[in-house]
């Protein structure tokens, strides 16, 4: 196959050119569909040289000579221009403009031109991608879209970002289905975003043809196909980038922690530590030696083209990231390589092939958790050097049993993770009997994961649980496979001229298979990295000792829509899916899930259509049931695959124990989902407007919720079973308005602003719990997060604050509360009964924005262009999780302000080393997570046509730009749009790797 | 021509074709049972069995932190740890501030629960295969279950009873706390088929035997008060011949002398296999030894740990001068430093002082040197715990016999038993002079054992040792509140709390 699209390569090279004035002659033809464009204009760039394309697209045009360039404009469509090679008859294909109301979208298992579609959906084209330059798509998709929300785990090179559409709709996975050319991926690092054609988001129930896993809204990824009827395209892109952090944490100097241990040994009833502040000066700042720039460099590209009946297109990519904190240490490196192909048969037989591989190698350092990298950088004492006089690094004594040199930690560090990814789909696509479409899809993917990591012998210090005596190496390897093969069936036909009717009937099975193993060694020779492997080590063990390290997950659907509308105006549509997953017990293994939409376009209504200032006006609404079932394998079923290990006779060993409890009843989650919109377009289409409400009610909610502990579910290998444990509502309004304006043929602007806000409520939560605990706050203390009726999911639980104690008399008046002095943070009462217990923690926060906001501005002048993207979050809270509260532990510059005697604060406490309820968790640590956020700032250069011509180029552009360039934020921590993914326990922050800030210098050329 | 639409042909019949396989794709295709075995089609043989009864085996390891709180809550040690906040859950059972947010007793409550389940998976099942030493290894089951009971009736009281039946996910809804005289009866009742059923001596060590079974029995009976029930179950441990004191004190504890002569039951540990701090329950090793260590200690013969559980000066002075066990069971560390100035080419032995220090540690579980140190090192350590030593039934014995219908006689040779291995002289007192007498004796050669607390409150001592104990409260610790929330509130809370 290869070898025949190399030979068509070739073939469709021009190899001569004339130069001499001639008649040229030629089509325009739609590309999706094939259809003859009727009155498309073309002209001779910079000339008044035109003509319009007759009722069969043809056209011809006199006095034209080669090396000329023609424009070919029409409404709807993208302009182009091509430059005169020769004057054999040109076929030229029109491509529909993604803003376009004609613009065809695929709505899974076909496709749907813009302007009829009755579902919320979303779309960002090419332009934006290019324009953000992302590492990953999901930066792309940050503040364009209404009712997407972003959020990243981590700042580090590679990690991965959660995309929520509407609002945590589960406790479980709130990720959307994300499809590229039809075929599902669940990790986007492996697309390299400059292959991206267009994203498509579907956000309301009429997602459900996609069924399971399209209950949290669906990702629709089309790549670049080469184009019909082109010569050889070859875009190139790069850029070069040097990232920052954007923030420090500001701690203690050396002097000022000098001071507050003094005084808190003197609170505890202990001597000073140190006799002579005045010689500690500044000391060491832990985040300078920690935070580093680091470089990020990618180049990508594509090369495509067509004849009259294929197009081709071959990509490569490589992008190399260093970490802000670990540089190399934390570096992620992908390559890419891509081919597509399609080609139609005959007529109406066509048929499509695309191959991707996707390597990926990526380190790490530890991160957001107790004794990371940055938690120790935060929390390590400035009296402390980075190195001894030996010049070994320092020990970090005396700061607890997880506080650590982050340096030698980062010295230490040594893992890399490797992905090696082949995709492939094929597809055939037969039209017959005029209305009848049948196509049958196969696409598969293989994934080979491999893991390394080497932890040497190292002491960082007495008691330390970092500390290793022995040195190991782990090596494990995962192998991912899975495919999608659905067939379906279209019925297309107009009835009595103005009834459409199209009906789809289909089916669809996956199954994703996997297996995992892995071992661990020790004692590699010199504690170096170099010998490092499980081959030269000792006490090799195996990591899966109990159970079946493998799974098998399948899905079996049957689907059909119903497409019907009167004169294109009246919009109807109807669907069903029953679909069967191996998740559930044999009782409930089926569901059966139906929605429905309508849609209504008032512009083409009389009353309307003349209308000056509407150019359209359409108003939607749609009904759903979606289902869920993204929870582990085999919850159903109770399986030997749990740990019971016991030593007999000074051995090992081992038996058989149940693992994960299991629920036989669970069954499919439920989702709701109302959505009534309006899309609008005025000014002559400059100005457009979307606007939906929507109503999303997730029931029996599957859930991993801690169970009592009778169950046995914290023996080794076990743990707490799946429920259907409760109902989620997520409401709320999107709201998008975009502007374009030329004021004249050198000077446009574009600019939209989108705002979206959620009410999340836990409506119920299976009564016997009550609430869901979880998250986890400083160390042995109860969960401080909770998902509980009438709260949003995840809600902040702990004790509401009333300033500080000034006096004893204030704490004798106040409710009893255990060990409290003046100094230390008065805790309210809220019960009233005079006490100070666990029953007066309270809703002291939620993580949930009340709003999300992205702003978009950009302005073309000549060949200047340049945009400012923004987005931001309101109403989030964050929890302060990074200081460890040892009393040797270094602390943030706000205990500056720390309560010393009456009247000295009223918001920061007293400190001390004696035992305090001031690190209880409460309101005190509890911020206002609300940021704007500049996320990109770029300007570029296009060199005139009259170089590039010169150049043989079709275009050359470079560029600057700033991503991530400010955050506007009370917020004291990092990063406030930092959080981690799980629905109970997200926004507390334990010290996140920041999202860097990048400069960037680039290039696009095409040729 | 043909040719190609002989292909063309050919491609329409394989989209129809496929259109039909996958239409023809039955329901039967997302029928997938997982590859591991089903815990519901098991015992078919006596290997199953074997396999599941090690499952059951394996929770014992857990309770290391029952023996750390049962000194910690005493009068003998306390809390330690780095500061006041380390381990929160400790510290305030130390101070007797505990209440039902306590991470620690959540612990005791799940794992021993967890040990209780798995108990009676097996059990539950018991009568499916038949095979012929099945009996034995049931008794093995019904022992671990008492094992685990007795734990949790001596930590919370009431606490729901299941026999020969898992709890399951559902029961958590409907199950009541069942009366600790209930539960008691039932561990009466495992112990005695236990007894009955298991061997004197077992071929492999670590093995649950016929002696293990009547030294917990007795033990079980005292708890009850029932003196002449221990007395006669106790003495037979004692005339079976099977345990002697061994002569070496001083190694008893080492772990070259484990499972010795005079254990009559032992937790085994391993220093094989690696653990964290996310999974304790998951440990081979004893993690209470990692946390017993001395603090940043570079040094001979032990190792470093996180100084919890400290002795007192008062109990290091409770022992007399003579009395062998003293620097066996508490490691004065001033006393060590001073005797090993020469380590390290003369630099000594250096330690960091810890929350509550005192300048003691318990001696008998903390870290040696000589054990792979796999990490995390301190949770890692191979040393068994003495769950039941022959020392302990002989002064059980001693105190059913003095308190009960007696004779004294036969209390003060079981007692000068101990005494004399002590290197103490014998005590010839009666009455209750006698049973002080025997208390005192019980704190000393157990101390660091983890039964002070539970000795204490059975015995109505425990509000004059224990500063802030309640009486009508601390003789029990409270359910975790959030047990009896995911219990569907229902349970109330132990008194006081």
């Amino acid at each position: 196959m290869l070898q025949r699209i190399y030979i068509l390569v070739f073939l469709l090279i021009p190899l001569f050119s004339f130069s001499q004035n001639a008649t040229l002659s030629g089509s325009v033809f739609e590309e999706s569909t094939k259809i003859p464009l009727i009155g498309a204009t073309i002209v001779v760039q910079g000339t008044s040289n035109g003509t319009t394309s007759d009722f069969d697209g043809n056209f011809s045009l006199p006095n034209v000579k080669v090396g000329d360039v023609l424009e070919i404009s029409y409404l709807g469509f993208l302009t182009q221009s091509t430059s005169v090679q020769n004057f054999n008859e040109i076929i030229i294909f029109m491509e529909e403009d993604a803003a376009s109301l004609e613009q065809v979208l695929i709505i899974g298992y076909g496709a749907q031109k813009r302007k009829e579609i009755t579902g919320a959906v979303a779309v960002i084209g090419k332009q934006t991608i290019e324009d953000l330059k992302p590492q990953r798509i999901e930066q792309a998709i940050q503040g364009q879209v209404a009712g997407v929300q972003i959020t990243s785990n981590s700042g580090a090179p590679g990690s991965g970002l959660n995309i929520n559409i509407r609002g945590i709709s589960t406790n479980g996975d709130n990720r959307p289905l994300i499809l590229l050319d039809g075929s599902r991926i669940e990790d986007l690092s492996v697309v390299n975003p400059a292959d991206i054609e267009s994203i498509n988001i579907l956000k309301d129930a009429t997602a459900g043809i996609y069924g399971v896993q399209a209950a949290n809204g669906v990702i629709i990824i089309t790549s670049k196909k080469g184009k019909l009827g082109s010569g050889l395209k070859v875009d190139f892109s790069s850029y070069y980038g040097i990232q920052e952090t954007t923030r420090q944490i500001p701690v203690l100097n050396a002097t000022e922690y000098g001071l507050l241990i003094n005084e808190a040994r003197a609170n505890g009833g202990q001597s000073p530590l140190f006799t002579d502040i005045g010689s500690l000066g500044q000391g060491t700042n832990w985040q300078d030696a920690v935070f580093e720039a680091a470089p990020v460099f990618n180049a990508a590209v594509t090369v495509g083209g067509g004849g009259q009946k294929s197009r081709y297109t071959f990509g490569a990519s490589y992008l190399t990231q260093d970490g802000i904190v670990g540089g190399d240490k934390a570096n992620f490196e992908r390559i890419t390589a891509r081919a597509a192909y399609n080609v139609d048969i005959v007529k109406d037989l066509k048929f499509d092939a695309s191959l991707l591989y996707t390597g990926t190698v990526r380190s790490g350092v530890l991160e957001n958790t107790i004794g990371s990298v940055l938690y120790n950088a935060l929390n390590n004492a400035p009296t402390f050097s980075i190195r001894d006089a030996t010049g070994a690094f320092s020990l970090a004594e005396g700061l607890g049993n997880e506080v650590i040199n982050p340096l030698a930690q980062l010295e230490n560090t040594y893992n890399e993770g490797t992905v090696d990814r082949i995709s492939g789909s094929f597809g055939v696509s037969y039209r017959f009997l005029e209305n009848f479409k049948i196509e049958t899809r196969f696409q598969a993917n293989y994934a080979d994961v491999d893991g390394f990591s080497f932890s040497p012998t190292a002491f960082y210090g007495s008691g330390k649980v970092f500390n290793i005596e022995r040195n190991s190496v782990v090596e494990s390897k995962s192998i991912f496979k899975d495919y999608i093969f659905d067939a379906f069936a279209t019925y297309e036909k107009t009835f009595k001229e103005d009834h459409n009717v199209t009906l789809l009937l289909g089916n669809s099975i996956s199954q994703t298979v996997g297996s995992f193993s892995g071992f661990t060694g020790f004692d590699i020779e010199n504690n170096s990295v170099a010998n490092a492997s499980i081959s030269q080590a000792t006490d090799v063990v195996n990591n899966f000792p109990n159970g079946n390290a493998s799974f098998d997950s399948r899905l079996l659907s049957y689907f059909t829509r119903l497409q019907y509308d009167y004169k294109g105006k009246y919009l109807f549509s109807g669907l069903a899916r029953r679909d069967g997953s191996t998740k559930f017990g044999p009782r409930n293994k089926f569901g059966f899930f139906p929605s429905a939409s309508v849609g209504w376009i008032a512009s083409d209504e009389s009353f309307l259509e003349n209308s000056s200032s509407i150019d359209f006006l359409k108003l939607r609404a749609s009904y759903g049931i979606i289902g869920n079932d993204r929870i582990a394998d085999f919850g159903f079923e109770s399986s030997l695959n749990g740990e019971g290990v016991y030593v007999i006779n000074d051995a090992l060993v081992f038996g058989s124990a149940v693992g994960t409890i299991s629920n036989p009843e669970i069954k499919w989650e439920e989702q709701k989902t109302l959505d009534i919109g309006i899309d609008a377009r005025f000014l002559n289409n400059a100005l457009n407007v979307t606007v939906d409400y929507f109503n999303r009610r997730t029931e029996d909610l599957l859930v991993t919720a801690p169970v009592s502990g009778i169950l046995g579910a914290s023996a080794p290998g076990s743990g707490p079973p799946i429920v259907n444990a409760g109902t989620v509502v997520n409401k709320g309004l999107e709201f998008s308005i975009g502007y374009k304006h030329e004021f004249s043929d050198e000077l446009k602007m574009n600019a939209s602003f989108n705002i979206t806000t959620i009410d999340n409520e836990v409506v119920f939560v299976n009564s016997e719990n009550a609430f869901i605990p979880g998250g986890s706050f400083g160390v042995g203390q109860d969960f401080p997060s909770r998902m509980e009726a009438g709260f949003p999911i995840g809600y902040f639980r702990g004790y509401k604050t009333q300033g500080i104690f000034q006096n004893q008399a204030e704490v004798d008046a106040h409710a009893t509360q255990v060990s409290a002095l003046p100094g230390d943070i008065r805790f309210v009462d809220v019960n009233g009964d005079g006490s100070i217990t666990v029953e007066d923690q309270t809703n002291i926060g939620d993580p949930i924005p009340d709003a999300t906001l992205g702003l978009n501005f950009s302005l073309d002048y000549k060949n200047f262009d340049f945009l400012v993207y923004a987005f931001a979050s309101v109403g989030n809270d964050i929890v302060r999780n990074y200081e460890r509260f040892q009393p040797l532990t270094n602390r943030s510059t706000s205990f500056l302000n720390r309560w010393t005697g009456p009247g000295t604060s009223t918001s920061s406490p007293r400190v001390t080393t004696a035992a305090t309820a001031n690190t209880q968790f409460s309101e005190f640590f509890v911020e206002d997570g609300s940021f704007i956020r500049i996320q990109n700032i770029q300007l570029g250069y296009t060199l005139p046509n009259k170089f590039t011509k010169k150049l043989k180029l079709d275009s050359f552009r470079i560029y600057t730009s700033v991503a991530n360039a400010f955050t506007f934020t009370k917020y004291r921590g990092y990063d406030p749009t930092a959080s981690s993914g799980a629905p109970i326990g997200a926004g507390i922050d334990i010290g996140f790797y920041p999202t860097p800030r990048t400069f960037l210098v680039g290039l696009n050329v095409k040729l | 021509m043909m040719r190609r639409n002989t292909k063309i042909y050919t491609i329409v019949a394989l989209i129809i074709g496929s259109i039909g396989v996958l239409s023809g794709c039955s329901d039967d295709f997302v029928d997938v049972n997982s590859e591991d075995e089903n815990s519901e089609a098991f015992f078919n043989s006596e290997q199953d069995y074997q396999d599941a009864l090690i499952g059951a085996y394996d929770l014992l390891q857990s309770s290391y932190i029952n023996v750390m709180l049962g000194e910690i809550a005493s009068n003998n040690t306390l809390a330690g740890g780095e500061s006041a906040i380390d381990v929160p859950g400790i510290q305030e059972i130390d101070n007797m501030t505990h209440t039902g947010v306590n991470a620690n007793l959540r612990d005791v409550w799940n794992w021993m629960f967890a040990g209780v389940n798995r108990a009676n998976f097996l059990l539950e099942f018991k009568d499916k295969t038949d095979f012929p030493n099945r009996n034995e290894v049931v008794a093995q089951a019904t022992f671990l279950r008492a094992y685990y009971y007795f734990e949790l009736v001596k930590f919370f009281g009431d606490v729901p009873l299941a026999v020969d039946k898992r709890l399951l996910f559902g029961d958590q809804n409907t199950v009541e706390r069942t009366p600790a005289s209930e539960v008691y009866a039932q561990i009466e009742f495992d112990l005695l088929f236990a007894a009955n059923n298991l061997p004197v001596s077992q071929a492999e060590t670590g093995r649950v035997t016929k002696g293990a079974a009547q030294a917990l029995l007795g033990k079980v009976y005292l708890f009850q008060d029932k003196f002449d029930e221990a007395a006669a179950v106790l003495d037979q441990v004692i005339t079976s011949g099977a345990y002697i004191l061994i002569d070496d004190y001083a190694s008893s504890f080492e772990n070259t002398n484990e499972n010795n002569a005079e254990s009559v039951f032992e937790i085994q540990y391993s220093d094989i296999e690696g653990a964290g701090f996310g999974c304790l329950q998951c440990s081979e090793g004893n993690v209470a030894v990692g946390f017993n260590g001395i603090r940043n200690f570079n040094g001979p013969l032990f190792e470093s740990g996180f100084s919890f559980n400290v002795p007192t000066q008062e109990t290091y002075d409770a022992f007399t001068d003579v009395d062998i066990r003293r620097d066996v069971a508490i490691l004065n560390i001033v006393a060590f430093a001073e005797a090993n100035q020469d380590f390290n080419n003369g630099s000594g032995v250096s330690f960091t002082e810890g929350f509550e220090h005192t300048g003691f540690f318990n001696r008998k579980y903390i870290p040696r040197v000589g054990d792979t140190n796999i990490g995390d090192q301190n949770l890692t350590n191979p040393n068994n715990y003495r769950a039941i030593r022959y020392a302990d039934v002989l002064l059980l014995a001693a105190e059913a016999h003095n308190r009960g219908t007696g004779p004294d006689a036969t209390a003060l040779n079981y007692l000068n038993q101990v005494r004399l291995r002590a290197g103490l002289d014998p005590v010839s007192s009666t009455g209750t002079t006698l049973t002080a007498a025997i208390y005192n004796e019980r704190r000393l050669e157990l101390v660091g054992e983890g039964h002070q607390f539970f000795d204490l409150v059975r015995t109505q001592r425990a509000a004059q040792e224990i500063s802030g104990f309640t009486v009508g409260k601390n003789e029990l610790f409270p359910i975790p509140a959030i047990e009896i929330a995911l219990a569907g509130n229902r349970w109330a809370q132990n008194a006081g709390y």
